[in-house]
């Protein structure tokens, strides 16, 4: 039983990190039906971003205790960071290529992500050696069920996670400009004939989940506490996992995402706490395999035709 | 209202349109019929601004608009319900009602509208809350049509509406349109059903590949031995 909360709790938070991270993915694949591959390296821009935020913060400061509100400081900042640099890719290294073919534009994104990565390396930048993040959220034990402990740390980081992810949901499905976006991604052409003007939805979507990414990058930091360098292959595993999140919740699919993350989160844990802890990547890409063969477009992914 | 000179426009190497002009005077309804491929989608699309003409101009309501962007142009007072309907499969009836709004923050002019295109379309009214991937083609076209009355067009560009309907529902939309003219809206009116067209219609011009063949009022058109042999299959 212990075991068992302590690995659904372990599964939550991590599951909830990769569905932040999937929904950027899904996002702009349901947008501009392309995957971009430099999502990852902007997740790693918020981990490195709340980083040196929180540490010039500390120092010009000089407190003797971190102020509780800082976190959520250091997040914002890294969030309008992230957004930032996601709207100028997009409108420096996509937007050129709105009618270019498919491939042209997934090279690019390689570049972007290539580029990223190692401007991020430079010894101006983040450097090449890992670094660690100050304490934002105290080190304090809320609860403990029989030996479980119920960190302070993992409840703000599922609780930050799951109402960005509800906010989200609203944004997309409630509002205005969500229902703009559902628009432009099912087809943009007739949803510039509604009004909608689809280059700058096209933007925010970017900047949006690039907000999220941030927000992963954030968690991330946190919860690990040590920082790897930018190129390290931990974050390219961390947006793969991300990324077959979307895919097994249908890409294209805000609430696939959520689900796909959550999913992958839950048997990884689960994979590594009852069979073997050497083979959790296994059982991801395991269940990306079998999605792939049985249910190619994913969980909540469309099958529906468009009829003429 | 709406007038187009010398429009000429180009698909990559394929040039779809050889100098069209055309006019729309405000209150009319127009129709512009043409075999499959004689370029009556291509002139609409150059209007609402979703092709880019090569040359020529193009006038809604003196404002010169060949440089627009679609969204800009819905601004104007212009609404296009695209060739195959172009429904959001994806979003229920409703929403899709809502995104013709979508310009517009008048909250009692949205819900007027509104309730205007339900009642013309009943078959709507029922249908709200379903998606409208599973609207049957009739349905289809009258939700495209009631969305595009919600961007309160006073010029609405209609792509084959009758493409594909059962010969009952194409009666009913033909009588929507008049009606929706009779309102106000002026009407430009492509088809290729030119029967039920030339019946609707104040003035027709014809297409044939990439140019316009002949105009006139629709009536002497409909009576012209020409389009009686060509469009409507009388020998
Ligand atoms: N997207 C496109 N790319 C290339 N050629 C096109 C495209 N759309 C239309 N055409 C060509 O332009 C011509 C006019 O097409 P269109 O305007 O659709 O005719 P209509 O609506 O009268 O049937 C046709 O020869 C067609 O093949
Ligand atoms: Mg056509």
């Amino acid at each position: 039983m212990d075991q068992f909360l302590q690995t659904l709790m372990g599964a939550l938070a991590i599951g909830s990190l990769y569905a932040l991270i999937a929904l950027g993915y899904t996002m702009v694949y349901g947008i501009l039906k392309f995957i971009n591959f430099a999502h990852s390296d902007v997740v790693v821009l918020g981990a490195w971003g709340s980083l040196v935020f929180a540490r010039w913060a500390e120092r010009t400061a000089g407190w003797s205790q971190t102020p509780w509100y800082l976190g959520g400081v250091v997040l914002i900042a890294a969030m309008v960071l992230c957004g930032t640099v996601g709207f100028l890719v997009e409108r420096l290294a996509y937007k050129p290529l709105r009618r270019a073919p498919r491939i042209n534009v997934l090279i690019t994104a390689i570049g972007v992500s290539l580029f990223l990565q190692n401007t991020g390396q430079l010894e101006a930048v983040f450097g090449t050696r890992p670094a660690s993040i100050p304490r934002l959220v105290g080190d304090r034990t809320i609860a403990q069920i029989g030996l479980v402990k119920i960190e302070m740390l993992d409840v703000v980081g599922l609780f930050t996670a799951l109402s960005f992810m509800l906010g989200l949901d609203w944004l997309v499905f409630r509002t205005k400009i969500g229902r703009a976006m559902r628009a432009v991604s099912f087809n943009p052409q007739t949803a510039g004939l509604m009004g909608v003007p689809v280059d700058r939805v096209i933007s925010f979507t970017f900047v949006l989940g690039s907000m999220l990414a941030a927000t992963g990058g954030f968690l991330w930091a946190l919860k690990y506490s040590q920082v790897n360098q930018p190129a390290d292959t931990g974050w390219t595993l961390l947006g793969l996992k991300a990324f077959v999140a979307a895919v097994v919740g249908g890409i294209g699919n805000v609430r696939g995402a959520m689900l796909g993350g959550l999913a992958i989160g839950l048997l990884e844990q689960f994979g590594s706490a009852y069979l073997s802890s050497s083979l959790s990547d296994v059982y991801v890409f395991s269940l990306l395999i079998v999605v792939l063969l049985f249910r190619p477009s994913g969980i909540l992914g469309s099958t529906a035709v468009e009829k003429v | 209202m709406l007038e187009i000179r010398d429009l000429v426009v180009s698909y990559g190497a394929v040039r779809a349109l050889h100098g069209v002009s055309l006019r729309v005077e405000r209150g009319e309804i127009v129709t512009l019929i043409g075999c499959n491929g004689a370029g009556k989608s291509t002139t609409l699309r150059a209007v609402s601004g979703m092709v880019r003409p090569a040359s020529g101009t193009i006038e809604f309501e003196g404002r010169s608009i060949a440089r627009m962007k679609p969204h800009e142009i819905v601004r104007l007072g212009m609404a296009h319900c695209p060739e195959g309907r172009g429904i959001f499969a994806n979003m229920t009836v409703e929403e899709n009602l809502r995104l013709g709004a979508f310009t517009r923050d008048d909250a009692e002019g949205i819900a007027a509208d509104h309730e205007r295109a339900l009642t013309l379309f009943p078959r709507l009214r029922e249908r709200l809350r379903q998606s409208a991937g599973t609207l049957s083609g009739g349905e289809q076209q009258m939700l495209a049509i009631g969305r595009a009355i919600l961007t309160r067009p006073r010029l609405l560009l209609l792509d084959e509406p009758s493409l594909g309907l059962a010969p009952q529902v194409v009666r009913t939309i033909f009588q929507i349109i008049r009606e929706i003219n009779a309102a106000g809206t002026t009407i430009l009116l492509v088809e290729q059903n030119a029967h039920m067209a030339l019946k609707v219609a104040h003035r027709a011009y014809v297409l044939e590949v990439g140019k316009i063949e002949m105009e006139g009022p629709a009536a002497d058109l409909a009576a012209s031995d020409e389009v009686r042999k060509a469009y409507l299959g009388v020998a």
